[in-house]
């Protein structure tokens, strides 16, 4: 099947550049870029005052299959992820059991194949049973189809462990991407620690336990050249630290997720579970820092952390629940209305952070609008406001603090290998020849 | 009336309202003085003790006086409830419901659990400690002793020392003192001391010499021994000697001082028997106040006012 989206606006970080063209796609691949292009046998897409994309991935989701499909599934995750503008996404290992040998990373890719509504690339776990204790069998895991490594969910909290994690990573080539909590600093606390935390008289997690275990791997990853990619950056100290690594010339890359470049920790005022996330929501000022970090390229990408719950798992006290939110159905929309509608980030910059530069650090060959390339488009209207109704969602997660919350620029087409798995509204701009 | 049916917190209340409930609670102490403590206000009316966490003085307090104004009492103790069988908070509250009560008191040890139920359930739900977040009636009767003693709250200095970080005591006594015109100073080792507790509008110190000085009132808080094992301290001679409040140090406030302690006390270490015993202590006029003014909460808030 071939499709044709005439007279959007393309935005390609790749060259750097934002034009007018039209895209033919056959056989799963981008044929021509060109303008007024015509073709007999085409579904032919009007993107006119649309924005069309490389498709965006997403470096960090939880889709919890194998063993929590209560909270979501592949299936379920990936619809989410055609749903919110992404056509690619890289899960982390923390499922049941935890992945980190080729079986379950088959298990995941297989499931992905069958049921899975865009791509998915596993990470595998550095350590056994993400235990912190022994080094999982990494290259294994790379030659099954992990894209990277992960504890997430955890830290690797023994230095040493870590240490021989980087080296190893760096011999076979593969970034680590490291969930920094010093957790004895951060033991038993349920959100930020500061004025808030003192008023609900929640326990805090101190923006200290996060800085040190980045400070900690940053001059690991000196030591052993290994790439380092630090997940969820939400302190103001934390971007100071990685952009002074940066300076030094490190490989380090970092993200931030959009609940830490939108919410604060006031929002956990009233005890709103769904506002419980690790690491937890910041203050102005760390929040700030993260847009800043954003702005000035401190911070490479922008991942949703997707961790989805069931409902009554997160339908009980604030320090009994899970951490996490639903992330993936309202990235792009906070994205744009939090970054590119307030000149924080231009068009280009953001949709960078969600597509290069993500596959960059998983050396993946996506995220390019280019002849020849995969044919994985996401198409945003950047004029449609929505507000989000999470009983819309289609993840299995209806966890969200931004319930009822109005977002503007909104994804309307998801293309994956050439065919449509998402179109807003069913198919309101499209037609065959 | 108060405007709220629940009472969860004196920070989201205004000083009328604590001015009603303690001006209710002057007259349900005169209830609780009469030979026959006992009045039809609330007959036919069913209140819930729900305590997730042991606490027999505060449950028989609540106990007493709800069965003063003649209601119904149960009492669900988690040890008893269906807890230990893995229902949820959300369950059993709406179970407890649906067999019909009017008000639901709770005690839990997480913070925040009393106002879950707010939004699960249309009973009443009134706070009796959940975590470290506040402990309204406590901080209500401290309120309602002081102003017993001193006839005023507004201009008097008040110090609270001890624990901060974990107390629900001191963060309701904070606000209503404050609320009520008084100044607050929190005083307590740093390590104890929550982040930011100045923004409420409280006084910071870590010296108890320099917090006392010319106090109108002294709330010791318990110091939990397990906190010293936790690394919060690192010995309990060492607290009291920093911390704990004896009659040399009680000369540093004014001469008409009052010294209060929620309880239960460890003596010897946050307060010395001497001081725990003297005239300007009114340690046990709290324990008593309190039950006066449970009796007024539970009146305003199941519709006491149209018996």
């Amino acid at each position: 099947m071939k499709l044709l989206i005439k007279r959007g606006t393309l935005i390609s970080p790749d060259q750097k550049k934002i034009f007018s063209a039209d895209v033919l796609i056959a056989d799963g691949k981008i044929a021509v870029l060109g303008n007024n292009l015509e073709t007999d046998g085409a579904v032919i897409i009007d993107a006119d005052g649309k924005l069309v994309l490389p498709g965006l991935i997403d470096l960090h989701a939880h889709l919890r299959e194998p063993g929590f499909e209560d909270s979501e599934t592949i299936a379920a995750g990936t619809m989410a992820a055609a749903r919110g503008g992404f056509t690619s996404l890289a899960c982390m290992p923390n499922t049941n059991p935890v992945a980190d040998n080729s079986s379950v990373i088959n298990y995941i890719l297989n499931k992905a194949r069958q049921e899975g509504r865009v791509n998915v690339f596993p990470i595998g776990a550095i350590t056994v049973g993400s235990k912190g204790e022994e080094l999982a069998e990494m290259a294994g895991l790379k030659e099954a189809g992990a894209v990277a490594f992960s504890d997430d969910g955890r830290c690797v909290s023994n230095a040493v462990i870590m240490f021989r994690a980087m080296q190893y990573a760096r011999m076979i080539d593969m970034p680590v991407i490291a969930h920094c909590e010093d957790t004895s600093l951060s033991a038993q606390g349920s959100m930020h620690e500061g004025y808030y935390s003192t008023l609900l008289g929640l326990k805090g997690i101190p923006a200290a336990a996060e800085e040190v275990i980045i400070a900690r791997d940053l001059i690991l990853a000196k030591e052993t050249g290994c790439r380092l990619h630090i997940a969820h950056v939400s302190t103001a100290g934390s971007v100071q630290l990685i952009r002074q690594a940066k300076a030094w010339g490190l490989k380090v890359t970092a993200e931030a997720t959009p609940h830490h470049f939108t919410l604060t920790d006031r929002e956990v005022t009233g005890y709103n579970t769904n506002t419980k996330v690790n690491p937890p929501l910041r203050t102005q000022e760390d929040l700030d820092a993260v847009r800043q970090g954003l702005r000035d390229g401190t911070i490479d990408v922008i991942a949703t952390d997707h961790a989805p719950h069931a409902r009554e798992k997160k339908e009980v006290e604030y320090e009994n629940a899970p951490f996490g939110i639903s992330g993936l159905e309202t990235a792009v929309g906070l994205v744009w209305t939090e970054l590119v509608n307030t000149g924080i980030l231009s068009p280009l910059d953001a949709v960078e952070k969600m597509t290069i530069n993500p596959a960059r650090i998983l050396g993946i060959s996506k995220g390019v609008l280019a002849e020849g390339a995969d044919a994985d488009l996401t198409v945003i209207d950047p004029a449609r406001t929505e507000k989000v109704d999470p009983a819309r969602f289609v993840s299995k997660g209806r966890n969200t603090p931004f319930a009822g919350r109005t977002l503007t620029g909104i994804p309307v087409l998801t293309i994956v290998g050439g065919k449509i798995v998402f179109e807003y509204a069913g198919r309101v701009f499209s037609k065959t020849t | 009336m108060v405007q709220k049916k629940n009472l969860i917190g004196l920070e989201h209340i205004d000083a009328h309202e604590i001015e009603l409930i303690l001006d209710t609670a002057v007259a349900m102490k005169e209830i609780v003085s009469r030979p026959v403590r006992k009045v039809p206000t609330l007959r036919g009316r069913t209140i819930t003790n729900l305590f997730y966490e042991p606490s027999t003085r505060t449950r028989t307090s609540f106990e007493l006086a709800a069965k003063f104004l003649n209601a119904d009492v149960i009492n669900i103790s988690s040890s008893a409830s269906s807890v230990v069988k893995g229902e949820s908070l959300k369950d059993t509250v709406r179970t407890i419901e649906a067999m019909g009560t009017d008000v639901v008191i709770i005690r839990h040890p997480m913070a925040g659990a009393a106002n879950l139920l707010t939004g699960w359930i249309e009973a009443s739900v009134v706070n009796a400690g959940d975590g470290a977040h506040e402990h309204p009636t406590q901080g209500l009767l401290d309120l309602f002793t002081v102003r017993e003693k001193k006839g005023v709250l507004n201009g008097l200095k008040i110090v609270i020392v001890g624990d901060i970080l974990h107390s629900r005591v001191a963060r309701s006594d904070i606000w209503g003192f404050l609320k009520m015109g008084a100044s607050v100073s929190v005083c307590g080792p740093a390590t104890m001391m929550p982040v930011g507790v100045e923004r409420t509008g409280a006084a910071v110190s870590c010296s108890i010499d320099e917090a006392i000085k010319d106090a109108d009132v002294i709330i010791m808080l318990r110091i939990q021994l397990e906190r010293q094992k936790a690394g919060l301290f690192p010995s309990l001679r060492e607290y009291a000697r920093l911390f704990g409040l004896n009659s040399e140090r009680l000369s540093l406030a004014k001469r008409d001082a009052l010294v209060m302690h929620p309880g239960p006390m460890n003596r010897g270490i946050e307060i010395s028997g001497e001081v725990a015993d003297s005239l300007q202590s009114v340690i046990n006029e709290q324990v008593t106040n309190g039950v006066a003014v449970r009796m007024a909460v539970l009146y305003l808030l199941a519709g006491g006012g149209d018996a």
